[in-house]
């Protein structure tokens, strides 16, 4: 008999399962991985799903689709924690954790509407990452953002 | 000690030890200038690149590379340069580097001495970037308090605007390496930002906060004003609530110790009485001619003068 959890979001054939990505975030996590509704691929969403260590879990779902590490990186500042399983067949063929880097270039805004970093200069922006809790640093204003971390993608 | 063609962005990146080699090469400097000039740099361009106004930096950094046998090449006024144009900070840099030996750069964004220094091919010395940092302001007032006060486990309050002022926070990081105990007074639209004081606490400053100057006057070494700055202010509403919040007058000093010194970075408005311009507590018109020695020692030290 399937699980609780299984019959909530079936199993999917081929594609990229997002699991233990922190309650309320599954939103965050398409919107930052480009998946909007007028793409054609089949995603499914499981949102407050009970977990063993995190208290409450999301789970995003894309069918045929595998993502690339570079790509799901991009979600460790909003769910450090998210575990990415490449499915193929109904099989596991590929799991790993998101990472965290110590330096994220290009992919969030500095707040700091004073910051260089939001001109028309040839830079991307660029953040030093400290953990526990996430705390971005602006290498260039020194601004340092520690909320609504998804707002700036 | 590698200071040759290091860029000076923010007081951060100094160790203690960086510093004080800095400070004493300001002592030899201020030597020097008593005896005359010095060629120490001749031959050498100094490029001044100033997107805001700028009487004391822009002027000391002149007299100083005048005063060791250099040469200045001035941005001039915006207008008739390609700044005008719509020329990036990036381009701008890369071209007057290639004209120069180092750059002081002024700047109004953030982050955009940090920006240069990706682009430069000489040493940039941040000449005041936005509300953020104005290294050689913090190492010409260091200079002040060990010339006239002293700078171990000093009692210091820092008073006036803490939330825009940026020579204040490259000041508090600065006293922090040298066990300083910070007050910080400001009323409370303008209190220090909350990311620099947890910084100071964790760098082992001690800080405390207070709107009342009365209150603590009597304790401390050195009084450091500074300006409310109107041009930092979105809303000039807000602006007019604090303007004028603190004002030393002659009656602030009557329980003060004995050796204590008022600083400011000029220039002032309300904030100091001028009748306490000739009081052996004022240092403030000593502070901004130290400018020149230390600003001396920063060149001499960027462009590798061995002394």
């Amino acid at each position: 008999m399937n699980s609780e959890k299984e019959m909530r979001v079936r199993p999917i054939r081929d594609g990229t399962v997002i699991d233990h990505i922190m309650g309320g975030q599954a939103m965050n996590v398409l919107k930052i991985l480009g998946i909007k509704g007028t793409s054609s691929a089949v995603v499914s969403v499981a949102m407050n799903v009970s977990s063993k260590t995190h208290g409450s879990k999301d789970i995003v779902k894309i069918e045929n689709r595998e993502l690339k590490q570079k790509e799901v990186d991009k979600i460790s500042l909003i769910s450090p924690n998210a575990t990415i399983n490449i499915i193929r067949n109904y099989e596991v063929a590929d799991k790993h954790r998101v990472e965290l880097p110590d330096i994220v270039e290009g992919m969030v805004k500095c707040v700091n509407p004073n910051c260089i970093s939001n001109t028309n200069e040839p830079i991307v922006s660029k953040f030093l990452v400290k953990k526990d809790p996430i705390r971005l640093r602006c290498v260039y204003c020194e601004h340092v953002i520690t909320e609504n971390i998804a707002e700036l993608y | 000690m590698k200071f040759s063609r290091r860029h000076i962005i923010s007081m951060k990146d100094f160790t203690r030890d960086e510093i004080d080699f800095i400070l004493d090469r300001a002592i030899k400097m201020e030597d020097l200038l008593k005896n005359g000039t010095s060629d120490l740099l001749k031959g050498k361009i100094l490029a001044l690149l100033f997107y805001e106004p700028s009487t004391r930096t822009r002027m000391s950094f002149e007299a100083a590379m005048l005063r060791l046998g250099g040469n200045l090449l001035n941005l001039g006024s915006k207008e008739a340069s390609s700044i005008a144009k719509g020329e990036t900070l990036a381009d701008t840099i890369r071209v007057i580097s290639s004209y120069s030996d180092a750059i002081v750069l002024r700047h109004p964004s953030e982050g955009s001495a940090r920006l240069a220094s990706e682009f430069s091919s000489v040493p940039i010395i941040n000449g005041g970037d936005g509300a953020g940092h104005h290294p050689t302001q913090t190492l010409l007032d260091l200079y002040t308090i060990k010339r006239e006060s002293n700078l171990d486990h000093l009692d210091i309050a820092i008073v006036g605007d803490l939330k825009y002022g940026r020579t204040v926070h490259s000041l508090a990081y600065a006293l922090s390496r040298y066990g300083a105990n910070i007050t910080l007074v400001s009323p409370p639209q303008l209190t220090m930002p909350e990311q620099i004081k947890v910084d100071l606490k964790t760098r082992g400053a001690q800080v405390s906060e207070t709107e009342n100057l009365d209150e603590i006057v009597g304790d401390i070494d050195v009084l450091y004003m500074t300006r409310i700055q109107k041009e930092r202010f979105p809303d000039p509403t807000e602006y007019k609530k604090v303007a004028g919040a603190y004002k030393i007058a002659p009656n602030l000093l009557e329980n003060v110790r004995q050796d204590m010194i008022i600083m400011h970075p000029l220039p002032r408005v309300y904030e100091i009485d001028s009748s306490l311009d000739n009081s052996p507590h004022a240092k403030y018109f000593e502070q901004s001619f130290y400018g020149v020695p230390v600003r001396m020692a920063l060149l001499t030290i960027v462009l590798g003068v061995e002394m």
